[in-house]
């Protein structure tokens, strides 16, 4: 996927929500989604299933405007969390330039989060990316939950953020650490195609 | 009736930023070339974010580059009052030349077209009419044409035929930058920060934003101590979440879950695109849009930035702007030879220089000098004879003084005296007496044809640049003229042209032009109007040096017998001449001989004719076939039958 098309002077990041099925990602977006003025966002594409879990995926594309020249558009994605929708959480990925973690914060979730990251580092390889090249950000969602259910950044930290990547609490039914995170993942996104190094 | 422009809106005094350098770089564009660039442009905006000053900007920029320039800037109320007042006063005519004679029209404020459907007619006329002479017209609009309500579809056609531009908000750092030029114009000094403050809030134009500074400075002049960024915020009642202080200290603090969290989000992006689009990516990106927008191909400079950090990238805009002068001073010479080889698309293409130069010198070498005198012709190997004397000493005052003297010299005789020679040695003086002379010398069927292929490739054009810059024309044979009208049109044209010029004309003819059937009288009066000079046969001293020179040529040592003898035939022209001694040098070839007179007059006179000894009759007159009598009446060698003798006597 091109990034930075100098030519047409077009910036288009695609940047995909990844996380275990109920962690918040389509929470993430449908904040975002209303904070952004109407004529910013393009409709939002959602495919849910009766009980509103993301049957295939979340689809919010946002115009930016002119940017340094630049006319600046942001895709946001999430995939379906659950386990068996490997195939479309696959193909979500393709072409991404940059990815949320959106891990739950409960306790009893740990092992879900693991795996779900697990999932994203071999889904990443099965498209010949290396998940340390791949501007990747941590939010640690459902913070508002009582503190005897959820465990803390630090300990999310500590069991999740191995590769030392910017991470944030997050509260996204309420839009705690949404923007925050988003702008943490765009930073990264586009300082990358700047150096053309891996961030991170 | 018209606004002046108003000296303070310059491009100089126009902040650019990514929102507007679009619409500032085809402005800079049509004021450098009006009427071919972009027209008409059209450039809208919300209220307040400079079409105004980018128009004037165009008007003032297009006068310091061409003063001469007639440029007229007005708005639309204003040209509708105008033609209001013209129509009152039955002046319609006289208002609709007035406009047509602009050279520049900066017409703003156009959306006021609504429901004006006469003036809707008018300007489109007026564009329609502006356009076909070349001028340009730049108009401005608060909303793209295709969005203004009641507007024609030929004016929003013709409006969006050229060049639509909008002028956006300006972004975080253009508005920076605009408040500091500002504050610097003002004298006004503030707390760092404190701009950036004004900066973040995102006003719909740039107007508000003075208004904010203004607040600012007004304040600042009040209290008499400076301001900082948290009062300033308190001044202009910017809430304290879009504050920077605020933003950036906690990622947990509750006010950020306001609406505003997108438009911090986009600033934060800007900031990080800024950062990443780095100069030099502006740079180039500015030289792409410069010399797109000039009609080159950019291919060489996209690569560069297709590249993460090339190297040299200055280097490499020079050596493209060099490529780019290089390929104009072609086009221009090419411009020159060929009109219509210019403005081919090889010239715009800097990536293939190759090709421009291929192209241009396929150019120079058309219309390099035409056909030259042939160098096998030289001065020094005519030969002088009292038979050639006059055109001689013509062709010596030719060369002493070309195009002064005997301007036209034709040169008359019969075929073989050697006026070709004459006329490409005239030819080979000519052009060696100064550098940079260029001397056209050929046949006039190759005139005539140069000309049919110049007709057939429709290069006619090129065809006559090419003969134009010939400072001499000579032209052999010119009774090959006769019926070619189109050919004596065309020379009649150079005629004219050199003879104004005072370049030398040189022509040969077989006899006097006035005696030459089909060539018009006017070329024939031309020809008559310099000198015509004869070449007679040549005579016996004339004869003798050229046999003395043909000889020795062909190595022949100089027998005076045969010299006397060859020299005595009756030759009637050089080239027989030429003839005869080659037959007499082949035949002593041929024996393996010496060439003498014997076998001259041998080869010449030849063996006795073959006598004829059967059937033989003759008259009674005794006829000598080997001897002297050469009249055929007095040699009866078929003589009627009895038969028919008798019945002619019965008659």
């Amino acid at each position: 996927m091109s990034l930075v098309n100098f030519t047409s002077r077009e910036i288009t990041c695609k940047i995909v929500y990844y996380g275990p099925g109920r962690s918040g990602k389509t929470t993430n977006l449908h904040y975002i989604y209303g904070r952004v003025p109407e004529t910013r966002r393009g409709r939002m594409v959602s495919l849910a299933t009766q009980t509103d879990r993301t049957l295939f995926f979340d689809f919010l594309p946002i115009d930016l405007g002119q940017i340094s020249g630049f006319s600046t558009r942001f895709q946001l994605y999430t995939v379906p969390g659950q386990v068996y929708y490997n195939a479309t959480r696959r193909l979500v990925l393709q072409g991404a330039d940059g990815v949320v973690f959106v891990g739950d914060s409960q306790a009893r979730q740990l092992d879900e989060n693991i795996e779900s990251l697990q999932n994203l580092q071999s889904n990443l390889l099965e498209h010949g990316v290396d998940v340390r090249t791949m501007p990747l950000i941590m939010q640690y969602n459902k913070q508002d939950l009582p503190p005897e259910l959820i465990l803390t950044h630090a300990e999310l930290d500590d069991a999740l953020n191995f590769r030392s990547v910017p991470s944030f609490p997050a509260d996204a039914l309420h839009g705690k650490g949404v923007f925050e995170t988003l702008k943490a993942v765009s930073e990264l996104v586009l300082k990358k195609l700047a150096t053309g190094s891996p961030a991170a | 009736m018209t606004s002046a422009l108003n000296p303070r809106f310059s491009f100089e005094t126009f902040v650019v930023g990514s929102a507007n350098r679009l619409a500032v770089t085809a402005g800079r564009t049509v004021a450098e070339n009006p009427g071919s660039a972009y027209n008409p442009l059209f450039i809208y905006s919300g209220s307040g974010l400079g079409k105004t000053h980018v128009m004037m900007a165009i008007g003032h920029a297009a006068k310091t580059i061409a003063s001469q320039l007639n440029i007229e800037y007005l708005t639309l109320d204003e040209y509708v009052e105008a033609f209001h007042a013209a129509i009152a006063a039955g002046q319609g005519d006289a208002f609709r030349r007035r406009f047509q004679n602009v050279d520049i029209l900066l017409v703003d404020d156009v959306q006021f077209l609504t429901n004006r459907k006469e003036m809707q007619a008018e300007l489109l006329r007026l564009t329609e009419a502006l356009q076909q002479s070349g001028h340009q017209i730049v108009l401005a609009s608060d909303r793209p044409p295709a969005e203004i309500a009641d507007l024609d579809e030929r004016l929003i056609s013709r409006f969006s035929g050229g060049l639509v531009v909008d002028i956006g908000i300006p972004d975080y750092e253009t508005r920076v930058a605009i408040l500091r030029r500002k504050a610097e114009e003002r004298g006004s000094k503030f707390q760092p920060g404190v701009l950036e403050t004004i900066a973040k809030v995102e006003y719909p134009n740039v107007r508000e934003l003075m208004g904010a500074l203004n607040r600012l400075i007004a304040f600042q002049a009040v209290n008499d101590s400076p301001i900082n960024a948290e009062a300033a915020s308190k001044v202009l009642g910017i809430p304290t979440a879009a504050s920077p202080s605020v933003a950036s200290s906690s990622v947990a603090s509750p006010s950020v879950a306001s609406s505003d969290e997108f438009s911090q989000f986009l600033t934060d992006v800007t900031v990080t695109v800024g950062k990443a689009v780095e100069a030099w990516r502006a740079r180039v990106t500015e030289a792409v849009m410069r010399w797109e927008g000039e009609g080159y191909r950019t291919g060489r400079l996209e690569k560069l930035l297709e590249q993460e950090t090339p190297a040299a990238v200055d280097e490499a805009i020079a050596g493209y702007v060099q490529d780019v002068e290089r390929l104009k001073a072609l086009e221009s010479e090419v411009a020159v030879l060929d009109p219509q080889a210019a403005g081919g698309k090889v010239f715009r293409d800097p990536d293939h220089m190759g090709e421009a130069e291929a192209a241009a010198e396929k150019v120079r070498d058309g219309a390099a000098p035409p056909p030259a005198p042939s160098a096998a012709f030289p001065f020094e190997s005519y030969v002088a004879g009292p038979s050639n004397d006059v055109a001689l000493k013509a062709v010596r005052d030719v060369i002493a003084k070309p195009g002064k003297k005997y301007n036209p010299l034709v040169i008359v005789g019969k075929s073989g005296l050697g006026k070709t020679h004459l006329l490409n040695a005239v030819g080979l003086e000519l052009a060696k007496k100064k550098k940079n002379v260029v001397v056209a010398c050929l046949s006039t069927q190759a005139f005539v044809d140069e000309l049919i292929a110049a007709i057939d490739g429709n290069r006619v054009d090129w065809w006559r640049a090419r003969y134009r810059r010939a400072t001499a024309l000579l032209l052999d044979d010119i009774q090959l003229l006769a019926g070619k009208e189109r050919t004596q049109e065309e020379l009649f044209n150079l005629f004219n042209q050199f003879l104004d010029g005072d370049r030398q004309l040189v022509f040969t003819a077989p006899a006097h032009p006035n005696t030459l059937n089909g060539i018009e009288e006017r070329i024939v009066s031309r020809l008559e109007g310099g000198l015509v000079a004869e070449i007679a046969e040549p005579d016996k001293e004339l004869r003798r040096s050229v046999l003395e020179r043909l000889l020795t040529q062909q190595r022949v040592p100089l027998e005076p017998a045969l010299v006397d003898y060859l020299a005595d035939r009756p030759i009637d022209s050089v080239r027989s001449l030429t003839g005869v001694v080659q037959r007499v040098v082949e035949a002593a070839a041929a024996q393996d001989g010496p060439v003498t007179a014997g076998l001259a007059r041998e080869v010449l006179e030849g063996a006795p004719p073959p006598r004829r000894t059967t059937g033989l009759r003759t008259s009674g007159i005794v006829v000598s076939s080997a001897g002297g009598v050469r009249s055929r009446e007095k040699m009866v060698w078929d003589w009627p039958s009895a038969g028919d003798r008798v019945i002619e006597d019965l008659r």
